[in-house]
């Protein structure tokens, strides 16, 4: 064990994650119900509860089954490219009050994010439940991508549901969907935006549950949802512990990660979970600024509602009503959130703040001119948080963020930002 | 003792299917809810389903869809729902409430319970919320002497058929297929299997909804069950008080005459 002179080694040698070690159940697993706390569990109609129990049967089954996360394995491997890279981003540091800055590079998994880890799994599992058809729901088009290239992959029906605005300011992701042989679906209803296309697909499932999986992209909804999407994205966290441990001989001072639903957060989240001496800090949309009520700050300004399966954190009004989210990053622009985050606030083992448009898109900037690096316009709100408490921490920091994703699908927003298409 | 179990005898006594028509509090407007859940009472109801109208519901096809966000922007609240059952309860109607479960959930279980019972409210039907997340509406449900309206589906396997109808009271509301409200050319055979299945658990009168848009349907599934709800066929004809009896006397005229079981 190293110790350096400030003293805050906390922990042992650089540890190889050990395959497969991410799916064994543990003291942070849900009741068998699929409750973090009071929060999670399943609020949905009856018609679907069939098919939650089977998924959690046939996922309780894999997850302790070697063929499987061998499988799974070999897919995050030679397909995904994992492990992902950890890079230090010191010019971007400076920015930062000198504290050290490394970042998980989800942006460099093979479709862009962080969202591959979670749908190479599930659709393991849909084949293993026999099914030919996989819906899914996106927002920034992310996970849709994900999605239409995992069904591609294994020969799957795939059918995306997107909110109108966002297939409008995602439009690069509806061409690559369609181009993977995916059928997208604007949502025309509510605010269309990412609630939205839950709902609809939600509506489809209900509908077509004997032969579809909804392949939900994030770690909300029911039991076992939550858990399971946590699960797959584990290896984010597993993996970026070891790597820290290796460059920087020591554990980070906190970990960062951007909150929509809370995927890549819990996954990042899950590898620290049990250094307590690590903070885990979740940035949430801020969007105009907490003050104007046009933002998606569900964990800081929400309270428990239900919404989509699970108890949770939720922008409501006094009559239960969901309120419309605001944030410009469509990835991130969603009133709920997992429960397992709303039990990681309530206890405080987690701590959630929020970081407006303006923040992120100058994290975005600043990441793309510092570092050559373009990330999504949702990671750049955990960038703009880390350099926010990368000032807090001082020169002595250590701090790991979640690059979840690349910015290659934001050009758009981007450019009308900063006015880059002005000639 | 179920609320709503007067109301089935009697109909079970007259040899025929209770209707029950559904309708959102505050569409059109809360008065004209108020109104056209009466004239369906007056046409032949027996009982009504008030709906509140919600942000996201997911069980819910385009036409409720559409009914629940127009009532929303015309500036619903909860409240309303209380003055409309009343209203319905004063006309001499049979009201039960069909709520998704985050509304009660936010005003408060309990509260929300002895506010329904007080406006003359004998129910609940909650299609997001099952027994087994339930133990706080079961609680109040007893406190307050309201009626438990659970759902089944054609996916419910024995385990949950028992589950569900030992925690339901007054009547089981059986989705007739797989899917979200809406009117259809079939009730789809389902329904009339699912109900079979779910009489080897209960006793209970079984209705079945989703899908019923006319007298003959009705007909069809009062040969089998022993209630019949319609929903979207009454809000798609909402603007029409004249539509809305009219349809109300054609589907009453069907649960009187039971197709023969097949
Ligand atoms: C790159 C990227 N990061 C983050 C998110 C937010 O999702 P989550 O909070 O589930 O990680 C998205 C969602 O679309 C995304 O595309």
């Amino acid at each position: 064990m190293t110790s350096p002179e400030d003293g805050r080694v906390r922990s042992a040698e650089p540890t190889e994650v050990e395959p497969g070690s991410e799916h064994e159940p543990d003291r942070h697993d849900p009741d068998a119900r699929g409750h973090f706390g009071p929060y999670g569990g399943r609020f949905l109609p009856e018609a679907l509860i069939g098919a939650m129990d089977e998924l959690a049967t046939v996922y309780e089954k894999a997850r302790l089954d070697p063929d499987f996360v061998d499988e799974l394995n070999r897919l995050l491997r030679d397909y995904a490219g994992r492990p992902s890279l950890l890079t230090e981003a010191p010019r971007f540091a400076e920015h930062a009050g000198g504290a050290r800055i490394f970042l998980k590079r989800e942006d460099l998994n093979h479709t862009g994010s962080h969202k591959i880890n979670n749908v190479l799994g599930q659709a393991l599992l849909t084949k293993r439940m026999g099914k030919k058809r996989v819906i899914a729901e996106t927002g920034a088009g992310q996970h849709g991508v994900a999605t239409a290239t995992a069904c591609a992959l294994m020969g799957l029906e795939c059918v995306v549901y997107m909110g109108e605005v966002d297939t409008e300011r995602q439009k690069l992701n509806v061409a690559r969907m369609r181009l993977l042989g995916a059928e997208v679906i604007p949502v025309r209803t509510g605010s269309r935006t990412l609630k939205d296309a839950i709902n609809e697909a939600l509506r489809d499932w209900v509908t077509n549950v004997e032969t579809t999986h909804y392949l939900l992209g994030t770690a909300a909804g029911g039991h076992p949802f939550p858990m399971m999407v946590r699960n797959f994205h584990k290896v984010i966290g597993q993996e970026a512990r070891a790597q820290v441990l290796e460059k920087a001989g020591r554990l980070p001072d906190a970990v960062t990660a951007c909150v929509g639903g809370g995927s890549n957060a819990i996954g990042m989240f899950h590898g620290f979970i049990n250094d307590p001496g690590v903070r885990l800090v979740g940035y949430e949309p801020g969007g105009h600024g907490i003050e104007s009520g046009e933002h998606g700050a569900t964990l800081s300004e929400g309270t428990p509602g239900m919404l989509h399966g699970a108890l949770s954190y939720l922008l409501q009004d006094e009559d239960g009503q969901t309120v419309e989210a605001y944030s410009i990053s469509a990835g991130l622009d969603y009133p709920g959130v997992g429960p397992e985050h709303a039990w990681l606030k309530d206890t405080g083992r987690a701590e959630y703040h929020s970081v407006t448009d303006a923040e992120a898109m100058e994290a975005f900037q600043l990441l793309s001119r510092t570092e050559g690096i373009i990330p999504a316009i949702e990671s750049s709100h955990a960038l703009a948080g880390t350099l926010r408490l990368g000032r807090e921490l001082g020169p002595d920091g250590l701090i790991v963020v979640c690059l979840s994703g690349r910015g290659d699908k934001d050009m758009d927003t981007a450019a009308t930002y900063f006015g880059f298409m002005e000639s | 003792m179920g609320r709503l179990d007067p109301v089935f005898a009697h109909t079970r006594e007259q040899g025929r299917a209770a209707l029950i028509g559904y309708l959102p509090a505050g569409y059109p407007t809360v008065d004209g809810s108020a109104e056209l859940l009466t004239t369906m009472i007056d046409s032949g109801c027996d009982i009504v389903e008030v709906g509140v109208p919600y942000s996201d519901p997911v069980m819910d096809g385009p036409t409720i869809q559409a009914a629940a966000d127009r009532a929303l922007r015309g500036g619903f609240r909860l409240r309303d729902l209380f003055t409309v059952v009343e209203r319905v309860a004063a006309a001499g109607g049979h009201a039960v409430v069909m709520t998704y479960w985050n509304p009660v959930h936010r005003y408060g279980v309990d509260r929300f319970a002895r506010d329904l019972a007080a406006a003359g409210g004998l129910g609940l039907i909650t299609p997001d919320l099952i027994p087994d997340q339930g133990a706080d509406w079961l609680a109040a449900a007893e406190e307050h002497d309201l009626d438990r309206i659970f759902l089944v589906a054609p996916s419910s396997s024995p385990e949950r058929l028992a589950l569900t109808t030992a925690a339901t009271t007054g009547f089981l509301y059986a989705t007739a297929v797989m899917g979200v409200t809406g009117a259809r050319d079939q009730v789809g055979s389902s329904a009339e299997g699912l109900v079979a299945r779910a009489r080897e658990h209960t006793d209970l009168p079984i209705a079945v909804g989703l899908g019923v848009r006319s007298g003959e349907q009705a007909a069809e599934v009062a040969g089998f069950a022993d209630g019949v709800v319609v929903g979207s066929a009454f809000v798609s004809r909402a603007e029409d008080v004249t539509a809305v009896r009219a349809l109300a006397e054609e589907l009453a005229e069907g649960v009187r005459a039971p197709a023969p079981a097949r």
